[in-house]
């Protein structure tokens, strides 16, 4: 975390590519879980490791709606992909976590509700879009909030699992066919909130420091003064990155233009594709929506109440006894586009889109959130605002 | 504990941020009608009882071990500590559960949560509670209140509509509401039987019977979505201001406190936004189906 | 907390009654492999019919029923009904008790010709033309699918009938367990023909796991937009109407709504050529 920015904290140094090692086992002596990116079955996915050689090194992406492959890049550079449908998000937030177990005992409840302790984290190579989701989230989950946007207190897991971590971000000099930080102001460069940043060259890596133990672990590692040509080069890569983002969405008036969009016959175009599947709110790293749910040992009579990720794309998810309230596949993609990108700012004060890409990718079918924004915003019609006007004051004039 | 924001309301016992219910004893169950029964719950913690602090139009959520948890809103009188009624209609497995529990059951309650009818507002006005069915259930306790605090407002108009005389909710209290004279009590039914000889016919025909002055009317309503539709949008259209017409809602809700994301309505968290919104603060999407 | 809140026939244990119709007795064989939970469940009800684990017959009434197997001859359609009058709750488990099976593909075809195909003496088959699910001839009160069904979703059913609360079964998609256990979606890396966006979860994800593509074992998810999936296996993906209907029609080929979607591909196939 990073409430700290003292001066010294922003130096930049050089880093070998050989320091990778030292870096990671440093961490692991440390104590961390360190967690980075990884091939498996065909994707980088963000696993718990214990050498740098586990890393995706040498191995890029080819990003586009519904559609991801690996592909042989740079043997060099161990960061030339960006995200795969993994975020931090799992280790904050797992997708399934048991909240405690209660027996009844008379008119008492026996209950353990022991919070499993989170370990602790060290995220290597995280992107700014992650870092940004995790600011995101940590408004949702309660550990950065203000009068205006607090609803709860911070869920205890998220809360420990979060402050223990250390971050080691690298900016992105490769954005992915469906990236568009940009857009959405989260990148390709952190701005904060991490302990390092790396930007990578063939030959190291350009390092900055964001916290006290940012600087500490540092201070362990071969790291040299960098060199005008060095900040040069890396300055002019995340220039280009800037340039090379895959899509991007204009976002002013955006949420202005979603909120009056209710009636919008887009809605119904992008329902005959979407299959409700919920891929994207399983992918998206700022997604939280969850459901507690029951289960019963029935020779011990105890139980179990556990916490899984939810989605809006389910009936059960907003079902009444009149059934689900969201009925139809419109209304739910209505409710999620709706919800990332106009009305989180109403509940956490925030954009609940990082431009992270993940749900464009992950679409079986491709949907792009940018273009179906996009359509909405410049197609403002009459009737797509329809929706408040069920009452109508006809003396008003 | 931290008290929420802007809004002066009771807070969880239980926690804002706790899945783990308070068991608590149920004490009495009273029979409503065919499907539905009052249950009188007592919290077992003799300190939580009595520190317990709620205010009308919150709930609660109630669990059966075991079984699952049941956003119920709190029917008893809100200045009457010790036991809280709830409202339920049996008709799903938490609230089958509960009943099958019956008198000396012990479930778990976590609450009280969400925000409650405006009575800090209520002074100076006139004030009409429409409900529908099981939606009185959320409107009684703003009707003790209002009992024990008559003064603070003028006219007090009770509308009330449900199937069949049989589906009353507190069918006597009802009555005694209607005799006695301190409110403006009337109900109707949908379909009559031989021996009713009040009102037949769907709750907003009772609105015609009301000469509202605008300008010092609040409205209450909570009842299905037709009802708060024909409701809100009747008084709207004499000039009440959207912001003194207020309704309840329902959704489903998982956590109470605005985490899991489930009972949200556009930008709202029914549960911790709600469930009572000013007609004002839902306008944009209140027309809007699946919002 | 009482041991069960079912409603018993007898007053005792509650008693449950597994039958077999047309089927492999996979999913009998779920309910054995329990082992442990097996135990616990012998100690909660009394197994009374189950010929596929002990010999001994208790007369009906059951108060559960567990049904597997298609309807596939005319012995068979006599004796559900029967066994509906004899259980209180009757839940059909498996692809073949819930949708005609992997057999209800003959409902495509001439069982004449296969039957004269395969039995050397074919007068002595008695078969009806179509497989059909239990559903189709008598009501019943739970649908637990899968091929085989899943041993936890089992166990699960029986719990919550035993202590009177919904079974926790969900109906969403395939890829919401997929993505939460974290394994890559294989349409997206691999191009594979996945069903898991238009299938019901419950298996936890098998398939993706070892990076094959889900073929809708557990049939239609609640609400499967089976045309938009099948544009991009089509457009995307360079596959054909016939493959389409083949992936369509395998084991819950017979339960719409990927039942009517095979048959409009089969015309499309058709008017190709």
């Amino acid at each position: 975390m990073s409430d700290t920015t003292a001066p010294l904290i922003h130096k930049q140094s050089f880093l070998p590519k050989d320091a990778m090692n030292a870096l990671v086992r440093r961490l692991v002596d440390e104590g961390y879980t360190v967690i980075g990116p990884q091939v498996h079955d065909g994707a980088i996915m963000m696993r718990p490791l214990t050498t740098a050689d586990e890393l995706a090194k040498g191995v890029c992406d080819e990003q586009d709606g519904g559609r991801y492959r690996l592909t042989d890049g740079d043997s060099e550079m161990y960061f030339d992909n960006v995200v795969g449908p993994d975020s931090p998000k799992r280790y904050f937030f797992p997708p399934q976590q048991k909240l405690f177990t209660l027996t009844i005992k008379g008119e008492r409840f026996q209950v353990d509700d022991t919070t499993p302790k989170p370990p602790k984290y060290a995220f290597i190579g995280i992107r700014a879009c992650e870092l940004a989701a995790i600011k995101i989230q940590d408004r949702v989950f309660g550990i950065d909030v203000d009068q205006q946007t607090f609803r709860c207190e911070s869920d205890q897991y998220y809360r420990r699992a979060r402050q223990n971590a250390l971050f080691i971000v690298v900016n992105c000099t490769r954005p992915a066919g469906t990236c568009f930080c940009v857009s959405m102001e989260t990148g390709p460069e952190a701005i904060d909130s991490f302990d390092l940043s790396l930007t990578e060259l063939r030959e190291g890596f350009i390092v900055r420091t964001g916290t006290e133990k940012g600087v500490a672990l540092l201070g362990q590692l071969p790291a040299r003064e960098a060199t005008s040509a060095e900040l040069e080069l890396a300055s002019m890569k995340l220039r280009r990155a800037r340039d090379q983002m895959g899509r991007r969405l204009d976002t002013r008036g955006l949420k202005e233009a979603l909120d009056k969009s209710m009636e919008h016959p887009r809605w119904d175009e992008v329902a005959d594709r979407c299959l409700s599947c919920a891929n994207c709110t399983m992918v998206c790293p700022t997604c939280f929506c969850s459901t507690v749910s029951d289960t019963n040992d029935l020779a011990t009579g105890q139980v179990t109440r556990t916490r899984f990720w939810e989605s809006c794309f389910t009936h059960q998810f907003s079902y009444t006894t009149t059934g689900p309230v969201r009925s139809t596949i419109r209304g739910r993609y209505r409710h999620w586009l709706c919800h990332k990108l106009a009305t989180w700012w109403d509940q956490f004060d925030t954009s609940g889109c990082v431009g992270c890409g993940r749900c464009i990718t992950w679409c079986p079918v491709g949907i792009d959130l940018t273009e179906e924004a996009t359509a909405i915003r410049e197609q403002q019609t009459e009737a797509s605002d329809r929706s408040g006007r069920g009452f109508v004051d006809e003396w008003a004039e | 504990m931290t008290q929420l924001g802007s809004t002066d309301r009771p807070a969880p016992f239980c926690g804002l941020d706790t899945w783990l219910p308070l068991p608590a004893r149920i004490t009495r169950v009273d029979q409503e009608n065919f499907n539905t029964r009052t249950f009188h719950v007592q919290i077992v913690d003799d300190a939580v009882r009595s520190s317990y602090r709620w205010l009308p139009g919150q709930f609660n959520m109630l669990y059966a071990p075991g079984i699952g948890e049941a956003a119920i809103s709190i029917s008893s009188d809100c200045e009457q500590g010790g036991v809280l009624e709830h409202t339920i209609r049996v008709v799903g497995s938490v609230t089958r559960a509960i009943d099958r529990l019956g008198e000396g059951g012990v479930i778990g309650l976590r609450g009280p949560f969400g925000r409650g009818w405006p009575v800090d507002q209520i002074d100076g006005h006139d004030v009409v509670m429409v409900a529908g069915g099981i939606g009185l259930a959320p409107i009684r306790p703003l009707v003790y209140w209002v009992l024990r605090h008559r003064e603070r407002c003028h006219r007090v108009i009770l509308l009330y509509g449900c199937r069949t005389p049989d589906d009353q909710v507190y069918a006597d209290e009802l009555k005694a509401w209607e005799s006695d004279g301190v409110i403006d009590a009337l109900v109707t039914v949908d379909n009559a039987a031989q021996d009713w000889v009040g009102p037949v016919g769907v709750v907003t025909n009772l609105l015609r019977r009301v000469r509202v002055n605008a300008e010092r009317t609040m409205v209450m309503a909570c009842g299905p979505k037709m009802l708060n539709r024909a409701a809100a949008w009747n008084f709207l259209q004499l000039h009440v201001p959207a912001s003194r017409v207020f309704l309840s809602l329902e959704r489903n809700m998982n956590c109470g406190f605005g985490r899991c994301g489930h009972c949200q309505y556009g930008s709202k968290f029914v549960c911790t936004d709600g469930p009572v919104f000013a007609f004002s603060e839902i306008a944009d999407i209140f027309a809007s189906e699946e919002a | 907390m009482p041991a069960h809140n079912l409603p018993t026939n007898s007053g005792a244990k509650p008693t449950l009654a597994v039958f077999k119709f047309s089927s492999c007795d996979g999913c009998q064989l779920q309910l054995l492999n329990l082992e442990d939970e097996l135990l616990t469940l012998v100690g909660a009800v009394e197994i009374a019919y189950f010929l596929e684990a002990r010999r001994r017959v208790l007369p009906p009434p059951y108060d559960i029923g567990l049904v597997e197997g298609s309807i596939s001859t005319p012995e068979e359609e006599r004796r559900i009904r029967q066994v509906r009058r004899d259980c209180r709750y009757l839940v059909s488990i498996g692809a073949c008790a819930t949708s005609g099976g992997i057999q209800a593909l003959r409902n495509w075809a001439d069982v004449d010709e296969f039957i004269r195909c395969v039995y050397p003496s074919p007068e002595y088959i008695k078969s009806l033309e179509t497989a059909t699910p239990i559903a189709a001839h008598v009501f019943v009160d739970f649908e637990l699918r899968g091929c085989p069904v899943n041993a936890e979703q089992l166990v699960e059913l029986l719990s919550a009938l035993l202590l009177g609360r919904k079974p926790n079964i969900p109906t969403h998609s395939v890829c919401i367990e997929c993505k939460r256990r974290g394994y890559p979606c294989v349409l997206v890396t691999k191009g594979e023909p996945c069903l898991g966006p238009i299938t019901q979860a419950g298996c936890g994800a098998l398939c993706p796991r070892c990076e094959r593509a889900c073929y809708g074992c557990f049939g239609p998810m609640e609400q499967p937009n089976i045309r938009s999936l099948a544009n991009q296996l089509k457009n995307e993906q360079g596959r054909t109407n016939r493959e389409v209907k083949l992936a369509l029609r395998q084991f819950n080929g017979y339960m719409e709504p990927f039942k009517q979607a095979g048959d409009y591909y089969e015309r499309l196939e058709q008017k190709e050529t």
